[in-house]
């Protein structure tokens, strides 16, 4: 867009410095490679800026797990409508999980039919809802990866220390490293991984050392912006090449190799790892973040024991294998007819970071 | 978990800040950050500063990328 | 008068009548007596005849309020189709217990307005509801404009060709970011100021000085995406939209980046796009920089050749998405 120039973003769109990274990749590309990112935020850059028509033909892109509302089950959404019916209660959650389905219907659809459920941009907000209205029990819903954890987090701490008694949290958080591990580990023929950016600047670079180190796969951390995506698409050419896979960082402006300590300390704090459905991969271990016992009595699950029967997907929703980069949207028997956009069955269309949702949107039509 | 975007501290109050992204102003937690100071670039997403950006490392990685474009003339 | 609307002043009796003069039909400067149907003598010409409700929430926000909402945008639809905006007629559904002084502010904003606009406000109504029954106030508006000798109807697209010009008069979702950010625990505060105004003058001096508009939408809910996408289902033509030409203000731009908005999806109720044939499109937009509504105009794009009725955008990147009909409201997100 014509606008004022925006730092730490704009430079990084500069058509110029897009034009060389294209040549380089061109260039320095003989093979045929194929490269997965694992973030939502990378998936929408690189539809957003039309990344694809740039790279050559035996470059090939796929979308993986990343995008929280994309990986978040059924079951979560079923406990999240059956907890809105709590009596007093209001409903705290980021935008993006509003339209995911459940078995029966999304969030939006029950604040329709009469639930309190409001869309907040931050866990502190969902804090300051629950001391505004102290009659009131403020359930927050916490998904998100490493990111977005040590947010809740803070808000935890916050809600102990100022003894806050009406503030809970249903914790759906995620890690992304035992997934990119669940993903490699049957084998899939990717070379590198476009590594999340913003996960690591919480995690560090560090963290995805093993599937270098173990399994061989290319990993560079990247960032957000067209010119971010091309380097490290560059970097990762020249990592297969020369046959000597690592984890480099292109990011290099936010992401260190540690990390940010402050925030992982939170989050060691609060959380501990435990067991983690992930819509498309099934459990994959020790990849959630669970409340620690020191906190339970702001644990949602514990404080709120509801039986929720989730209805099973007949099947035909193949989700699970676009996520793990095996199949693609047009694979699906039930894209574009039966789940579109505007009416979708599994989370992969209803997040605009969807696989599904952007091929709709973007693809159907190239 | 991905969308962040690089921010400016205005002002600080205690742990937290007022941020500007584009000349609007956001509330951030700075629980995260050390040492945050007025004029300190930070990723904000959802509602935190996540990191500061380096100013350095960003003039580091535009300086390869115009050499980078240099030779290739 | 009491302070506050009470449902007495709905009941069609004295209090009733009193407000409706002094409140409204004063400042309308509507004709005594006040009569079932206002009168409108004939006119040889054709006649575009539209109607809107107005519901937003909260009702004053930067750079306007409902009341000038209304105005404006039944007058930019009757502009946009061609025509000469004539006369309004307004309708308020007032909830029970809503400050009379406000509903004064809202009155006088749309008298001004209509003054502006050089449009008449002849007839209306109001009606009190219980607490509760809605959320403050609502109006209808609807309008009567005419198009004069030569004017062509210009909303139904039939004179679209390819290689016409896409032209809008100036950045988009400021009205948008305006009306987020007044909402009470708005998490972010900016000066942006809603683009709420009356678009008929210098739609009229572009349509009086050149021959070749083809086309003309308001872009409202729905943003520039909806529109084109409209009108490539109108037309059946594609449409190429060029990223770095569409103007966006900076906090605008860095709201939509924070909360992972698409400014082309976002309202705006001072923004139209007009379709102009490729020999005009820099007269036109000469005669719009030269009026407060178009200054920041541009060329934005232009029809494809091709038919195939998608509006593709041309990224700064070099590449190419395809911009599709926004399905529901955008809403903040953190992914």
């Amino acid at each position: 867009m014509n606008g004022v120039f925006m730092k730490y973003i704009d430079e990084y769109r500069d058509s110029k410095l897009i034009e060389t990274l294209a040549r380089s990749i061109k260039s320095a590309a003989e093979g045929l490679y194929t490269f997965m990112e694992v973030c939502g935020g990378h998936t929408a850059a690189i539809h957003r800026f039309g990344i694809r028509d740039i790279l050559p033909q035996n470059i090939r892109l796929i979308s993986g797990p990343g995008c929280p509302v994309c990986v978040t089950g059924k079951d979560f959404i079923d406990r999240a409508i059956a907890m809105s019916g709590i009596d007093n209660c209001i409903m705290a959650t980021y935008g993006d999980l509003m339209r995911v389905p459940g078995s029966l219907f999304s969030l939006e659809k029950a604040n329709a039919s009469g639930a309190d459920i409001r869309v907040v941009f931050s866990a502190l907000e969902a804090l300051d809802l629950a001391e505004r209205f102290p009659e009131r029990k403020i359930i927050f819903l916490g998904i998100g990866f490493e990111t977005t954890a040590p947010g809740t987090a803070v808000a935890l701490c916050k809600a102990e220390e100022k003894n806050i008694r009406n503030f809970f949290v249903l914790s759906a958080h995620k890690l992304m490293p035992p997934a990119m591990e669940a993903i490699i580990k049957d084998g899939t023929g990717i070379n590198g991984f476009i590594c999340p950016g913003h996960v690591a600047t919480i995690t560090g670079s560090s963290a995805f050392e093993f599937i270098s180190g173990r399994y061989g796969t290319a990993c560079v951390v990247t960032g957000f912006e067209p010119v971010d995506i091309l380097q490290s698409v560059l970097m990762l050419v020249n990592q297969v090449n020369a046959g000597m896979p690592a984890v480099e960082i292109q990011y290099t402006r936010a992401v260190t190799i540690h990390g940010n300590l402050r925030a992982r300390k939170y989050l060691g704090q609060v959380f501990e790892p435990g067991d983690a459905i992930w819509r498309g991969l099934g459990i994959v271990p020790e990849s959630g973040l669970v409340l620690r016992d020191r906190y339970g009595r702001f644990d949602a699950s514990s404080v709120f024991p509801l039986s929720v029967v989730t209805k099973d997907d007949d099947g035909k929703c193949i989700c699970g294998d676009i996520l793990r980069g095996l199949r693609t949207p047009s694979d699906c028997t039930l894209f574009g007819k039966v789940c579109i956009p505007s009416d979708p069955v599994g989370a992969c269309m209803v997040s605009d970071e969807g696989a599904c949702n952007i091929f709709y949107r973007y693809g159907k039509h190239e | 978990m991905c969308l962040s975007v690089p921010a400016r501290i205005i002002s600080i109050d205690g742990d937290m800040a007022d941020v500007s992204a584009g000349g609007a102003i956001f509330r951030a937690g700075l629980q995260m950050i050390d040492n945050p100071r007025e004029g300190d670039y930070v990723l904000l997403h959802a509602g935190f500063a996540i990191m500061k950006i380096s100013e350095k490392e960003a003039l580091e990685t535009l300086r390869l990328l115009q050499e980078m474009r240099d030779s290739l003339e | 008068m009491n302070e506050f609307v009470t449902i007495n002043h709905g009941s069609g009796g004295r209090q009733a009548q009193e407000l409706i003069k002094k409140v409204f039909a004063d400042r309308f400067m509507m004709e005594e007596p006040l009569t079932d149907s206002a009168f409108i003598s004939a006119h040889n010409s054709g006649t575009a005849f539209t109607t809107d409700s107005y519901v937003i929430d909260p009702i004053f926000f930067p750079g306007g309020n409902i009341g000038k909402l209304a105005v404006c945008g039944t007058v930019n639809d009757l502009a946009v189709s061609g025509a000469d905006p004539a006369f309004i007629s307004a309708s308020f559904i007032i909830e029970e217990g809503f400050p009379v002084d406000e509903l004064e502010i809202i009155a006088a904003s749309m008298a001004d307005e209509a003054l502006n606009a050089g449009v008449r406000i002849i007839t209306g109504d109001t009606k009190v509801v219980g607490k509760g029954k809605c959320d403050r106030l609502f109006i209808t508006t609807s309008g009567i404009g005419y198009l004069k000798e030569g004017r062509i109807f210009l909303g139904r697209g039939e004179l679209v060709k390819p290689s016409d010009k896409l032209i809008i008069n100036g950045p988009l979702g400021n009205h948008s970011v305006a009306v987020l950010g007044a909402r009470t625990h708005a998490p972010f505060s900016t000066s942006v100021v809603s683009d709420c105004s009356c678009l008929n003058h210098m739609i009229k001096r572009v349509l009086d000085n050149t021959k070749s508009v083809r086309f003309m939408r308001d872009i409202t809910r729905g943003g520039l995406a909806a529109v084109a996408n409209e009108l490539c289902h109108i037309t059946g033509l594609g449409v190429s939209v060029i990223e770095e030409a569409v103007p966006v203000d900076e906090p605008v731009r860095g709201i939509c980046e924070v909360f992972g908005f698409d400014p082309l999806n976002m309202a705006n109720e001072g923004k139209i796009l007009m379709v102009v044939g490729p020999e005009e499109s820099q007269e036109v937009l000469r005669i719009m920089h030269s009026d407060p509504a178009g200054k920041e105009a541009a060329m934005i794009g232009e029809v494809l050749e091709e038919n195939q009725k998608v509006v593709v955008m041309n990224t700064r990147a070099g590449g190419r998405r395809i911009i599709d009909l926004p399905s529901g409201a955008q809403l903040p997100r953190i992914c």
